[in-house]
């Protein structure tokens, strides 16, 4: 380097650009790393719906289907009636993958997000930048997805076209939440295995992901009411065979992920900016 | 002490001049508490621009508190601070874009390779694209990493980590570099190495601003220093002003087993200007150490093991604390 060429960074870096673009320089790191492992991701999400259409939503399918006459729960063919449901969870287990262990990566184990706040990038600036990569990984999982749903016929409308954005909105709305929760931890300290355990597994089994919600007791029926995942499966089915809701219960679905949305959002901005100058 | 307007002043840059360019950073009465624990209790200090400025002190002298409250990073408790004539509590992420920090740990990312580091790091100041592609050919070779352009940080040694750290700082061609314990946990050819390209750094002008525990560091590296000691800043001016205030120009070091030491001590306490008795060794500070060596002889007590040096910063900061730098 030589003493010609330094210009300074007064007259080299434009400080309104960074707090206009910061958390897109955030996400374009978040996103570089995140292609590191594009062969896993990619093999995850198109291995995740090939075996579980294969195995539930036609082996499972099969049976409830030849039992039912083809009009298993909700009056569709079984592979129809959790195609959305899948569809849901695969889109928030994506975008919380993004949001867990980076974060944890960002504050602990490599620090990255401090080098970020050391560069003038403010602790909402990484947040939105973590959730941005978030939201793109959720586009490619919950293509990916719909494409081999409605390669197996899962579809009956293109209507269904509906859940891929859908699915995203939720998808992110939920991952918000899991950030604010990451950005907690001190350490994983087996955290995510305890939250993965106790909060997604139950998550996915009581939110009529494989029977309808209502077949369940009332006594247990709540799980599936506080679920993201509930609420994401049953606007899944509306759009994807009219699955019928009424208008109040879908502006309930939208609100109830809206309100997880911004309350994670504006924890997790809160959060990252105590951390990052604590 | 006014301040500048530090933004209104013309950029000379490489010539510097503290008689007429406003200082890079001003602290006065700096405070910062945790609870009941003072870190730092009210300090002040200003650094001028192209000055290599040290913060010389033991682990928890306040050295890295004090740090990261001049990178922006972490708020004051109380006193007055300006960066680049600007208050940080108000402008902390203008400020940061325009500084350059080396942290004391490597925050580097383990999936990038290294041209990926220096790209992505420049990317969080909005650099462009053609610039960058320009700066990373010229921070490869000023960090002597270019045959290591494709690598990942798990197969870099310490030095070159540190290395790529500092390169990374440089990105944006900061007005103030910043280095918490550059060299802490190196190997001595990596600190040589590393204070050969903070020196380059230093003839060229950038401003630098370095913690260290280590006195050769701070000596070779350092303008001018402040000595901290739970933090407080026990003395300050150049590494030669400080020795000359505060020891002698020579110190014998002598041992003659822990078990003799203070009562060899009492014998020979006359000798030299004062004396540091530690539990493994007797330094006695003089104008002349051949000649002190060679009156303990006289006096018939032999050293098992005995060295005359010039003085340094540790001796300046046993005085000051009556304890080591390095425990």
């Amino acid at each position: 380097m030589s003493a010609g060429h330094w210009r300074g960074a007064t007259n080299l870096v434009d400080t309104n650009r960074i707090a206009r673009f910061g958390a897109l320089y955030a996400a374009e790191y978040r996103i570089r790393n995140m292609l590191k492992w594009w062969q896993a991701i990619v093999a995850f999400g198109i291995g995740n719906p090939l075996l579980y259409l294969t195995s539930i939503g036609i082996g499972v399918g099969s049976l409830i289907d030849k039992n039912t006459n083809g009009s298993g729960p909700d009056g569709v063919k079984y592979l129809a009636f959790i195609a959305p449901a899948l569809l849901a969870t695969a889109a928030l287990q994506g975008t919380m993958e993004e949001v867990t262990f980076p974060v944890v990566h960002g504050f602990d184990w490599r620090k990255v997000f401090f080098a970020m706040h050391a560069a003038g990038l403010t602790g909402k600036q990484v947040a939105q930048g973590v959730i941005i990569s978030a939201i793109t990984r959720s586009i490619f999982t919950v293509s990916v997805y719909w494409v081999i749903l409605w390669a197996f016929d899962a579809f009956s409308s293109m209507s269904a076209l509906w859940l891929i954005p859908v699915e995203i909105y939720f998808g992110t709305c939920f991952a918000s939440v899991m950030m604010a929760v990451s950005a907690y931890l001190k350490e994983d300290d087996g955290w995510f295995a305890i939250i993965g355990r106790f909060v997604v597994a139950p998550m996915f089994l009581f939110s009529g992901t494989f029977y309808s919600l209502s077949t369940l007791p009332l006594t247990i029926r709540w799980v599936g009411w506080i679920s993201p995942l509930w609420h994401a499966t049953e606007i899944g089915r509306y759009f994807s065979y009219n699955h019928p809701i009424p208008s109040t219960m879908l502006l309930v679905h939208f609100g109830y992920m809206t309100a997880l949305c911004v309350a994670g959002l504006l924890i997790a901005n809160r959060k990252f900016a105590l951390r990052l100058a604590a | 002490m006014p301040v500048p307007d530090w933004t209104t002043v013309s950029r000379l840059a490489f010539v510097p001049n503290p008689e007429t360019q406003p200082p890079m950073i001003v602290a006065q009465n700096l405070t910062k508490v945790y609870g009941d624990f003072t870190a730092v209790a009210g300090i002040d200090f200003t650094v001028a621009r192209g000055e290599s400025f040290g913060l010389l002190g033991p682990n928890g002298a306040g050295k890295s508190t004090t740090m990261r409250m001049i990178t922006a990073t972490l708020q004051r408790s109380g006193g007055d601070l300006t960066i680049l004539g600007k208050d940080p509590d108000k402008f902390g992420p203008q400020i940061r874009a325009h500084l350059g920090v080396v942290p004391q740990a490597d925050n580097l990312d383990t999936e990038l390779k290294v041209h990926e580091k220096l790209y992505i790091y420049g990317r969080y100041f909005g650099l462009s694209r053609k610039y960058l592609a320009k700066k990373i050919e010229e921070l490869l070779a000023f960090a002597q990493l270019e045959d290591k352009r494709n690598s990942k940080v798990d197969q870099l040694s310490g030095g070159m980590k540190r290395r790529l750290t500092i390169a990374r700082a440089l990105v944006n061609e900061p007005e103030v570099l910043l280095l918490d314990e550059p060299t802490t946990g190196l190997d001595p050819q990596a600190r040589h190495v590393l204070w050969d390209r903070l020196f380059r750094l230093k003839e060229q002008g950038v401003t630098l601003v370095i913690t260290t525990h280590y006195m050769d560091e701070a000596e070779q590296l350092c303008d001018r220093l402040i000595v901290m000691d739970q933090g407080k800043i026990m003395a300050e001016g150049s590494p030669a002003s400080l020795i000359a205030q505060y020891s002698s120009p020579e110190v014998v070091e002598v041992r003659f087993g822990s078990d003799r030491n203070v009562a060899v001590a009492e014998k020979i306490s006359h000798l030299g200007d004062r004396m540091d008795v530690l539990p493994d060794r007797i330094l006695i500070y003089a104008q002349d150490g051949e000649a002190a060596l060679a009156e303990i002889i006289a006096l018939g007590e032999h050293p098992v093991t005995s060295l005359v040096r010039r003085s340094s910063l540790e001796d300046v900061f046993l005085r000051l604390t009556g304890r080591t730098l390095v425990d």
